[in-house]
């Protein structure tokens, strides 16, 4: 990390700004970063030109996961599109239920009822506790830490446990369709998923205390990886990437959505941007989200329908127009721009994950004059999930 | 105004109409030529608008208005229409509110100028509809090259005459014991092997 104030042996920028790499001179090497990782990045692969122990250039390279989903919605009618959408991201997949939910209620102009807000709220901020502990194991294993994803893994699955009563399904929930909720929730649930939440609570105190009090975490995370506050709108970077730059965005906030309104929090900031805060910021935000679904669970009406009457699903025509729906996820805006067309089928979906800026422009642009030993913790501090760049 | 139909009918409810929105865009008719408003939500509205005017309001909606961050740039196929439509989202917010730039441009000379330097990232964008839709960006850093697809020599996929179907009955072939059965005839077949 310690860099030579000599920088002559380094590659300086041409004319046209593009660094002077000349790979025939031996003081170069391509390395490959991915695309079978051991993180949490998934498959995407970074081609790195080293220098030394030094990166002087790094090209995302992705692709590995497409699997053509807006495309193939073109072709399905709007039920039909509903076990596809949350295959788009796999470790948070309720938020593209929620937002193509919205966006064809939306245009076809159906109303929910109230209980199947709050649950769906709930089923969200489930979500998001799990993909920051996934998170956290990602990110302390990228510095050697490989029990703190052990301890993790553990909470998460209780998690799991209770995703599975709720919804049936433990990863792909397919729960929330246009029109509210599928069920309510179950006897008792409440009472374990306290439990759960205290679990939680208590593996986040020895996580804290054993990542991120420890030394070589600390001295190898604070003060690397900076995004400068200034460059959040021109790579337009969201969720906890800019709040740990102090910029308080967070759609629960901007635009609320669901019942956010009648919940009571405020945004959590960080200062330093580096990985070190962000991966604080995303530990407290674990706990809020932990005081949030309490303040759910507490607030919630007790009963009332859950779906709207619906007409046959399978005969929808939904006239022609379009509209882009929102939803603060563990990593940023995640949003679907809906296109209708009058017919039976979706004109276009344009899934908007937040990984499709963070990790190309923005990681490509962080990742020069960074140690080789340094890139998996970058990449995994920016939170990324490939499939969501390719759909 | 939107609402679910079946057969004609319309069922549910009519969307709400907007205040803010239409001020909005009668302040910023006054110095861009714009064409039409679909007020979408109280927060939420398309504006159309021709190639000219893109550039300079897009840098007015960035620096005099707040609406700095690029959300989405993504392209829609009307084939039946002959052209594509480009839509530009950006989002403002301080008050929260989303403005979308509706574009046409023709499909058989798919070409728009690039804004990689009013948002960097919008080079990702590009990129991608190049490859996607065909739609070229000169000037675009890195818009030739592959971005997802590898060696795709195939019409732009995302495109509405691009068949899915045909193509992957064209280019793979089904494993052993995964035919598709006519249920009707599988049954049939099960239960009168004989035909009788």
């Amino acid at each position: 990390m310690a860099y030579q104030p000599d920088r002559s042996q380094y590659p300086q920028p041409g004319a046209d700004g593009k660094l002077d790499i000349d790979l025939t001179s031996g003081k170069y090497l391509k390395l490959w970063q991915g695309p079978q990782h051991p993180g949490i990045t998934g498959n995407m692969a970074v081609e790195l030109t080293v220098c030394g122990d030094e990166v002087v250039e790094g090209k995302v390279h992705v692709g590995y996961l497409h699997r053509g989903f807006e495309k193939l919605m073109e072709r399905r009618t709007f039920i039909q599109c509903f076990p596809i959408v949350c295959r788009i991201c796999v470790p948070e997949p309720d938020f593209n239920e929620y937002c193509y939910a919205a966006a064809v209620e939306e245009l076809a102009g159906i109303e929910i009822p109230e209980q199947a807000r709050w649950i769906r709220a709930l089923i969200l901020e489930m979500g998001r506790i799990n993909s920051f502990l996934m998170y956290c194991g990602g990110q302390a294993g990228s510095y050697g830490m490989g029990v703190i994803s052990q301890w993790t893994t553990y909470v998460r699955d209780l998690m799991l446990d209770r995703f599975e009563e709720l919804t049936g399904a433990r990863i792909y929930h397919m729960f929330i369709l246009p029109g509210g909720v599928r069920d309510t929730l179950p006897e008792g649930f409440a009472q374990r998923m306290e439990e759960t939440l205290r679990e939680i609570e208590i593996t986040m105190k020895d996580v804290y205390e054993t990542m991120y009090c420890n030394a070589v975490f600390k001295k190898r995370t604070v003060g690397l990886g900076v995004i400068d506050p200034e460059l959040l709108d021109s790579y337009g970077v969201t969720g906890p990437n800019a709040r740990a730059a102090g910029v308080a965005k967070d759609v629960r906030k901007d635009q609320p959505y669901l019942i956010y309104p009648e919940l009571d929090f405020e945004p959590i900031l960080g200062q330093d941007s580096d990985i070190y805060t962000r991966a604080d910021l995303r530990r407290q935000d674990i706990l809020q989200s932990v005081d949030l679904v309490r303040q759910i669970l507490a607030k919630m009406p007790k009963e009332g329908p859950v779906m709207s009457k619906l007409p046959n699903v399978l005969h929808w025509k939904i006239p022609r127009g379009e509209t882009y729906i929102r939803g603060e996820c563990s990593r940023g805006e995640y949003g679907y721009y809906l296109v209708t067309d009058g017919s039976g089928f979706p004109r276009r979906v344009n899934v908007r994950g937040p990984s499709y800026t963070h990790a190309m422009s923005l990681l490509e642009r962080m990742i020069v004059n960074i140690n080789i030993a340094d890139v998996a913790g970058l990449m995994v501090s920016l939170h990324t999930y490939p499939p969501e760049i390719e759909r | 105004m939107s609402a679910l139909s079946i057969e004609g009918r319309h069922i549910g409810l009519p969307l709400r109409e907007t205040k803010w929105m239409r001020e909005f865009y009668t302040k910023l008719a006054k110095q861009f030529p714009l064409g039409e408003l679909t007020e979408q939500r109280d927060n939420l509205a398309f504006i159309s608008i021709e190639q000219p005017q893109l550039r300079p309001l897009l840098m007015h909606l960035r620096d005099k208005e707040g609406f700095s961050h690029l959300v989405l740039l993504t392209a829609v196929d009307w084939i039946e229409e002959g052209h594509f439509q480009l839509t530009y989202l950006l989002s403002n917010r301080t008050n929260g509110t989303d403005i979308g730039l509706r574009l046409m441009i023709s499909r058989d000379d798919a070409l728009m100028e690039s804004i990689h330097d009013i948002w960097p990232t919008a080079a990702t964008y590009q990129r991608e509809l190049r490859e996607m839709f065909g739609i070229d960006f000169p000037d675009s850093p890195g818009v030739y090259e592959d971005f997802i697809l590898e060696g795709w020599n195939n019409i732009p996929p995302y495109r509405r005459d691009f068949d899915t179907l045909e193509f992957s009955t064209e280019n793979f072939a089904q494993r052993p014991g995964r035919e598709t059965k006519d249920p009707a005839q599988h049954m049939k077949q099960q239960l009168y092997p004989d035909g009788a």
